[in-house]
């Protein structure tokens, strides 16, 4: 019910934003929207937690770039591509780091993802610390083009809902019952027969290929895919996104990537206050308030329900 | 290649070494006694490196206390108090997160380092604000045959190192260190015998904490005092403390220091590796070795 | 992540001065004139243009009354932190939501060509003071580009020069990795090259290193002459403060910095800077004229104007200039008209900004002077010769700029 609720709500304010809003700065939302509801696929539904997911969100917006600029690939194509490239990247680093649990888990994924940035920083298609730079926006189907900002955000946002139905459909599977099902105990999985790296594994990929379908659309936005992308800074932040909004609920990570782009925009006359602010909320969020503020709602109305 | 740039360069990278020693010791510690990974341990690197440098050049400007901390006093005066700040996370926060997943760790951790790095930020120049304290007698040059060396790079290898290996002879072969690691091993039973385990892991947390900001302090005169210090180096020490695994004091150690030695040697051979090198090698241990070189499986 | 919306909108709004009474042709677009300083506010360019360059503009600002045809000036800021997307993506905002004129300072060249060819696609004009790679004029030029201070041509041109003059032969460059050090690099390779020197080595650093110490064994054991550092601002410092740590220039090799400004030389200290030479478009003490604004510029800043100090004031002035002479914020002809102007300010005199956007005018070679030459504090640099503007500048027939040949 509350689900249904808020699907509404997102639905329209999505597709009303560009008439109240600077249609750009929601684009940039939209993207880590996406971006965290794949990280969360990970983390609230595994239990595991990537320190590496920049890799897949900027890795991908240099692939995108890459085609786009110099193959003349259309947007779409573009997009695919880097989304295939984190596919392919997020089997790699999923086979290597299931090998470590827990802790371990998060700073091979970290230390991976790091490798990625130093190859971002001195490859030459990436063109180091200039970025890539004049990727085209393109044309939609060949003759929608998407330079125009309304146009521009529709494409977005369609990409958006796109990737937050296919991870809407993987929770509620049962691929994703099972993955519940290890996250609660690991052991008993195990002992049910359920091949547990295998499920761990496959719910990485999927979490890696739509963060980088998230960081690919970024590139076609800002014509542009810069090393900020695939910093470990926004590995952190997308996991403060999703732990703001609610670890393990559906609309948590798209309200949480809301609430702290929102603020960082706020404050960002601040200079390093944000960082600072964003810190504390961090701290806040572990200390007391680990449920987040979907996961809140839905536990003070189900003990309502419960109280009744 | 001659064999004078190579010895060169290999000094240079121990000198980085130490510093993933000392830091990936304190990690180490913190781990074996906590189950914690302190992702902090960059931010108090950069805290001890900030309370030198404060301490010698801005007391009397920012608080009008006309007082010097020189480098020696430093030495003592920037692990205490990164030391206390270590107690107060560890007593008000860490404390009441034992129960959960370990991740919960890790990430107040961060949220710790995102606000020490943003307090500083504003108050600090990003790129580094150099540090006027070195002392006069170590602001020469030592020659060495193959190279001129600042004397003040040599006494920090050598202060490093004494530190690394006093730490691991305390643990490993005195009365109070089998304390620590019966507390490891067995907190309840230890606890029955009388020891006062919560003590001794709040103390244990200071220490490590305390080692990154004597780190810090090192450093300081070495490279430029900056915000971004410590994020930078502790993504490599995680990556040297996977590679050396967590089994041993003496691993945390080791690793660090050859993995500085093989940074140093790689921009010889290959300077555009320098930077990946230490993470190719965390992935050869963990295909082949993914408990680390010196760790045991769990 | 969303610092790169760090824009006006939420404060660092600095309205310079109100408007006056509403009389005039309102010729221009929104009511006012906006222009953009974005730069380094917090990392290793903070001290040569950052916080400075937003004072030199409100300077600029204030001496030209405050107001262009009885509408109000304002002057907004913002960091790009050396990040070429942040600043893009400012740049973008600025220009979408807040209206800007016209941007200056972009003191890091990625930065300056990604918000170069954006403003290019938006019409807007640039006025880059703090960026030095020759493809903003060249390559890369736009009609709406104007490259103001100093380029990577006009470097070289006097201090390698000097330097191989005086036996320095063989170069190895320690470069800051990205556009504007390898800009400088083979702009200051083919000057040497030309001379008859030769480039026996580089390596490239990354922006704002702390420990240069390996990249200085390496220019060390090349056995050059002459250890070219091309990069700018802290790196500069760091890098020439370890070579003395080294013992590098006591070994017999020179080091040339192809960028220093004068707040480089004065947090080095005269100690170990002394005798260094470099290309400079501005001395502060040079005549009257300049040290009276440097005098105002120290007062409010603490600290004497760099060479870019100086240009973004000049920039500002004169694009305010163009507003007031043709009555219009229009970005095409505001753009002709400082085309036409001869420039003339405490700043430069005779300056031509040519269709390419380059800014022709006089250079100069200067040493840092010895600790017990200099009469003050900021007192550090002697003029040892004058570089005039064609030898210093690409001149329009050679150049590369697709708008112009």
């Amino acid at each position: 019910m509350i689900n249904r609720v808020l699907f509404i709500i997102m639905l329209v304010a999505g597709l009303g934003a560009p008439f109240y809003a600077y249609p750009v700065f929601v684009m940039d939302l939209l993207c880590f929207a996406l971006f965290a509801c794949a990280f969360n696929l990970l983390l609230g539904y595994a239990g595991l937690l990537s320190f590496g997911h920049a890799a897949f969100f900027g890795g991908a917006a240099y692939i995108t770039g890459y085609v786009t600029k110099e193959w003349g690939f259309g947007p779409i194509f573009g997009i695919l591509a880097g989304t295939g490239f984190a596919l392919i990247l997020g089997t790699i680093f999923g086979f290597l780091a299931i090998r470590r649990q827990g802790i371990y888990f998060a700073m091979v994924t970290l230390a991976l993802a790091q490798i990625i940035y130093f190859l971002a920083l001195q490859m030459p298609f990436t063109g180091g610390e200039n970025g890539l730079q004049g990727i085209p926006r393109g044309e939609l189907f060949g003759f929608i083009s998407l330079n125009n900002e309304i146009a521009m955000y529709y494409f977005v946002f369609a990409v958006f809902m796109i990737g937050f139905a296919i991870i809407h459909r993987t929770i509620n599977s049962p691929f994703g019952e099972v993955l519940q099902a290890i996250r609660e105990n690991e052991s008993r999985a195990l002992s049910l027969g359920y091949d547990v790296d295998h499920f761990k594994l496959l719910a990485f990929i999927i979490s890696a290929t739509l963060a980088g379908t998230a960081g690919a659309t970024k590139a076609v936005i800002f014509q542009f895919a810069a090393l900020t992308n695939a910093h470990w800074q926004t590995s952190g932040e997308v996991i403060l996104m999703t732990l703001v909004g609610g670890l393990g609920t559906i609309f948590g990570p798209v309200l949480g990537a809301i609430t702290v782009g929102a603020l960082s925009h706020e404050l960002s006359a601040f200079g390093s206050w944000v960082q600072v602010i964003l810190g504390t909320v961090f701290v806040v969020c572990v200390m007391v308030f680990r449920r987040g503020i979907v996961g809140e709602i839905q536990h003070r109305l189900l003990k309502k329900k419960a109280d009744k | 290649m001659s064999m004078q740039v190579i010895l060169a360069q290999a000094l240079l990278g121990l000198n980085v070494g130490v510093f993933y020693a000392m830091l990936s010791l304190g990690l180490a510690v913190i781990f074996g006694l906590l189950n914690i990974i302190n992702f902090a341990h960059g931010a108090m690197y950069m805290l001890g490196a900030f309370i030198a440098l404060i301490g010698y050049s801005l007391l009397e400007q920012w608080f009008g206390i006309s007082l010097q901390i020189g480098f020696w006093a430093s030495l003592l005066v920037a692990p205490l108090i990164v030391g206390i700040l270590g107690v107060t996370i560890e007593r008000f926060m860490l404390k009441r997160l034992y129960d959960l997943d370990h991740i919960y760790g890790l990430l107040l951790t961060f949220g710790i380092t995102l606000i020490l790095q943003g307090l500083f930020a504003n108050y600090f120049n990003v790129s580094g604000t150099p540090y006027p304290g070195q002392p006069e007698s170590l602001s020469g040059v030592v020659n060495l045959g193959f190279m001129y060396f600042p004397t003040y790079r040599l006494f920090a290898i050598i202060f490093s190192l004494v530190v690394c290996f006093a730490t691991w002879y305390v643990i490993e072969h005195t009365k109070l260190g089998s304390r620590l690691r019966a507390g490891v091993e067995n907190p309840d039973l230890t606890q029955a015998f009388g020891l006062n385990v919560p003590l001794m892991i709040t103390l244990t947390f200071a220490f490590g904490a305390g080692l990154a900001g004597l780190a810090g302090v090192l450093a300081a005169p070495i490279y430029s005092v900056s915000p971004l210090m410590g994020a930078d180096l502790i993504i490599v020490v995680f990556a040297v403390v996977v590679i050396g695994g967590m089994g041993s004091i003496m691993g945390a150690i080791l690793s660090g220091l050859a993995l500085g030695l093989i940074e140093g040697l790689t921009k010889v051979f290959y300077p555009p590796a320098a930077s990946t090198v230490i993470f190719f090698l965390m992935v050869l241990v963990l295909l082949f070795r993914p408990a680390g070189l010196f760790g045991k499986e769990k | 992540m969303f610092k790169h919306w760090k824009s006006g909108l939420a404060g660092a709004v600095a309205a310079a001065t109100l408007a006056m009474p509403l009389t005039a042709a309102a010729e221009l677009t929104d009511g006012k004139v906006k222009i953009g300083v974005l730069s380094d506010m917090s990392g290793v360019y903070k001290a040569l243009e950052g916080p400075g360059a937003v004072t030199a503009a409100k300077m600029a600002v204030e001496d030209f009354g405050g107001s262009v045809m009885g509408k109000p000036i304002e002057i907004i800021s913002a960091d790009h932190q050396n990040k070429p997307d942040i600043g893009a993506s400012t740049a973008r905002e600025w220009i979408d939501a807040d209206e800007v004129d016209m941007i200056t300072a972009l003191d890091n060249s990625s930065v300056a060509l990604s918000v170069q060819g954006l403003a290019n696609d938006k019409k807007i004009i640039t006025m880059n003071t703090g960026a030095g790679t020759t493809a903003l004029t060249e390559e890369q030029c736009t009609p709406y580009g104007i490259h103001y201070v100093y380029d990577t041509h006009a470097l070289p041109v006097g201090t390698a020069t000097a330097m191989v003059k005086n036996g320095g032969e063989s170069w190895f460059f320690i470069t800051a990795d990205y556009a504007f050090g390898h800009s400088l690099r083979d702009n200051t390779g083919a000057v040497v090259e030309s001379l008859g020197g030769e480039v026996v080595g580089n390596v490239n650093a990354p922006l704002s290193t702390n420990d240069f110490s390996s990249y200085l064994l390496q220019a060390q054991s090349s056995g050059a002459d002459v250890i070219g550092l091309a990069n700018a601002g802290q790196d500069t410092v760091n890098a020439i403060k370890q070579a003395n740590q080294f013992r590098i220039v006591q070994g017999g090799q020179k080091l040339a910095g192809m960028l220093v400004f004068i707040t480089d030389v004065h947090s080095m200290g005269l100690d170990i800077a002394q005798g260094l030479q470099f290309t400079t478009a501005f001395v502060w003490n040079q005549n009257d004229e300049t040290e009276a604004w440097s005098r105002r510029f120290y007062e409010r800043h603490n600290a004497m104007p760099t060479m870019v100090h100086a240009g973004v004031y000049s920039a500002v002035t004169n694009y305010l200039e163009a507003v007031k002479a043709t009555g219009s914020d229009d970005s095409d002809t505001v753009r002709a008209k400082l085309g036409e102007m001869t420039l003339n300010d405490m700043f430069v005199k005779g300056g031509k900004i040519l269709p390419n956007g380059s800014m022709l005018h006089d250079m100069y070679l200067v040493e840092v002077k010895k600790p017990d030459e200099a009469s003050e504090e900021w007192d550090l640099l002697r003029v040892v010769s004058k570089i005039p503007a064609d030898q210093a500048y690409i001149s329009l027939e050679d150049s590369k700029c697709p708008l112009v040949n």
